[in-house]
């Protein structure tokens, strides 16, 4: 009996198999989600760091994701962008792309940009071929090997130098950036490779309000055409800048909705925003 | 703007063509003043400077090699001796076969080790080395796919700092041991010597160890040339971006492992050249060239010369080699101290090695990939001027 419902299992006329799918290397957004998390699970040495975490985010939609530490935020971006694999759950780019098929090097070439919680930069590079090595474009070491800047390239990293606003510094190393400059130079090698989805790991800190307010300013300018997950601590800047926050609590999440939703949620109050009033 | 920096990208690395420049004067100069000028000529060169010049050129292309992947990848090997050696070796079962029946034993298919150790047939791996076409391609698969295997299974597990270090180390240490075993078939502890004649050249004549320093110099000068290039192509930029932040470079879709590898493989090539070289000059190979302290030796090359500037790592190999040279006829077992008070002194006070001082006089601006965070502020100066 089993093995006929096996049989007939596999001889459905519409199955279709997953190796006779085309390789899919274009997001298909749809259904206007960009991004499904689901049933999430990770442990490290029996510390549940993510514990049946389901999050969809809408494309072209600016979420905050905020919680306290060791709520799960950073492992989270690690298993979108391919660092980490969990013990169990789907995280799907689009409606096709199962991330969790792939690697690092493949999940940035899909379009999912990420900046680190420290500024990561090449430092001994200017600022403009830290934007090159950024560009959209072959990345396997013959195409490298051969590679010749295009007028059409050095235009887009102008472009992004001044999304960035920093024209001035293009030929400084990056390494003698202020802390700030540097932030923003790593937004802007995302920027580059044309992202769908962008993941911005604690943006403003150690920035000056003023260098807050600015990269405030260009977060929201870039959702719309970008997807931006932004993980921050800062309530002031959240607040500035969030439409849907998320709010994640020991791997899972919490509650979700605008600030003030948010805000005024019991659960949340009890173990978050409580602490901190 | 653009076309100005496109012009600086083409035509601003002025110190390659004089670097050159200066060595193919210099080679010609010592092989006319060897092979032209008259015995008590005070421009006579001795056959003796220009063997011990070429040796000097063939370190000289092996700090290269290790300066490639450690001063531009951040990947400190510590058993590049293994890639010369393995080249070397190439080079000497090469020069093993020509010597034919004039061996002590007169075999004329069998080198003279394998008749005292009763063999009566030639090894299959022996097989071919009597071409020399063969030889030289053996000079740089062997050590190139040795490379290849070690750093594909080491890059792709992600080992890397001082584990990795320790891993060449290692890795060295082994094939010293194997070399070492008669049952190897590589002449055991003697190694292989008693050279005659390379490519029918009688290898003790002055002409042939002309030819040969005249080769290593020219070779070192394409090795130089063609390093610069890939270091100043892209691919070079992505070689420093994982040298300063592997993981960013990871996450911007480099598939840095496969860089590193290949990398690394470039690097074992020229260093098996060098060792393919460095043989007929000396006139014997022995497994104490896969000593651990050779390898060593050669960072301290490039650290004193100047690490991530690939003219540091030459001018290294010859500045240090020399004080070797001069410092082991005056006091010969001082020379490990001074090596090491070297090694402490220039980490201590010269980061940048020699290379970074001569700048610092000269009051230029750093070269883009030695990596400076104490030049810092003067870049900001430039910037804004």
């Amino acid at each position: 009996m089993n093995a006929l419902t096996d049989v007939r299992e596999v001889m459905r006329r519409d199955r279709v198999w997953s190796f006779l799918q085309e390789d899919h290397k274009e997001v298909d957004v749809s259904h206007d989600v960009i991004l499904y998390v689901e049933g999430l699970n990770l442990s490290f040495d029996g510390f549940k760091a993510l514990n049946d975490l389901n999050l969809y985010v809408n494309d072209g939609e600016l979420r905050c994701l905020i919680g306290a530490n060791g709520a799960g935020k950073t492992t989270l971006m690690d298993v979108i962008t391919g660092k980490t694999t969990p013990d169990s759950g789907s995280v799907y780019f689009g409606q096709t792309l199962n991330l969790l098929q792939h690697d690092e090097a493949d999940i940035a070439n899909l379009g999912i940009g990420r900046k680190f919680q420290k500024p990561t930069v090449f430092e001994a590079h200017s600022v403009f071929d830290n934007l090159e090595l950024s560009l959209k474009q072959q990345k396997g070491v013959m195409p490298t090997l051969f590679a010749r800047l295009s007028p059409s390239e050095i235009d887009r990293i102008d472009e992004v130098l001044a999304i960035i606003g920093l024209k001035e510094q293009r030929f400084m190393m990056a390494g003698a950036l202020s802390h700030g400059q540097k932030q923003w130079l790593e937004i802007g090698m995302l920027l580059m490779a044309e992202p769908r989805l962008l993941l911005v790991d604690e943006p403003v800190a150690g920035m000056t309000a003023q260098e807050t307010e600015r990269t405030a300013e260009l977060l929201t300018s870039l959702a719309g055409d970008h997807t931006v997950i932004v993980v921050e601590h800062d309530m002031e800047f959240v607040r500035s800048i969030a439409r849907t926050v998320t709010v994640l609590h020991q791997g899972t999440v919490l509650a979700e909705g605008t600030m003030d939703q948010v805000q005024n949620n019991p659960d949340v109050i009890e173990v978050y925003l409580g602490e901190a009033p | 703007m653009n076309q100005l920096m496109r012009f600086t990208r083409v035509h601003g690395d002025s110190k390659v063509a004089p670097f050159v420049a200066i060595l193919v004067i210099l080679t010609a100069l010592a092989s006319l003043g060897n092979l032209l000028m008259p015995q008590d000529s005070i421009f006579y060169v001795s056959t003796y400077t220009i063997t011990l010049l070429g040796k000097y050129l063939c370190y000289a292309m092996l700090a290269l090699a290790v300066d490639v992947i450690w001063g531009y990848c951040g990947i400190l090997s510590l058993g590049h001796g293994a890639f010369f050696a393995l080249g070397g070796y190439g080079m000497g079962m090469y020069l093993m076969r020509q010597i034919g029946d004039r061996g002590v034993y007169g075999n004329p298919e069998l080198p003279d080790f394998m008749v005292f150790l009763n063999w009566t047939e030639l090894p299959w791996f022996w097989y071919g080395f009597d071409q020399f076409w063969f030889a030289m391609l053996m000079v740089l698969l062997i050590p190139g796919t040795l490379a290849f295997i070690f750093g594909w299974l080491a890059f792709r597990s992600r080992v890397t700092g001082v584990y990795l270090s320790i891993m060449t180390q290692a890795l060295t240490y082994a094939l010293l041991l194997a070399f070492f075993r008669n049952e190897m078939g590589f002449g055991g502890n003697n190694g292989l010597t008693d050279f005659k004649d390379i490519l029918g050249f009688d290898l003790q004549s002055d002409n042939t160890r002309v030819a040969l320093f005249a080769t290593t110099a020219f070779l070192l000068g394409l090795t130089f040339i063609i390093s610069h290039k890939i270091l100043k192509s892209r691919m070079g930029k992505v070689i420093v971006a994982i040298r300063d932040g592997e993981s960013r470079a990871r996450f911007l879709g480099y598939r840095t492992e496969r860089y590193k590898v290949w990398l690394f493989v470039y690097s074992a090539m020229i260093a098996g050249i060098a060792g393919a070289l460095y043989v007929p000059q000396v006139g014997i190979i022995n497994p104490g060239e896969f000593s651990p302290l050779n390898s060593i030796e050669i960072v301290i090359w490039v650290a004193v010369g100047g690490r991530g500037t690939l003219i540091g790592a030459i001018v290294g190999a010859l500045l240090v080699n020399y004080a070797k040279t001069k410092f082991t006829a005056i006091m010969p077992d001082g020379w490990l101290f001074a090596l090491g008070a070297m090694f402490v002194l220039v980490t201590l006070f010269l980061p940048q090695g020699l290379v970074g001082l001569f700048n610092k006089f000269k009051g230029n601006k750093p070269d883009n990939n030695a990596g400076s965070h104490a030049l810092e502020p003067k870049a900001t100066e430039d910037a804004k001027a």
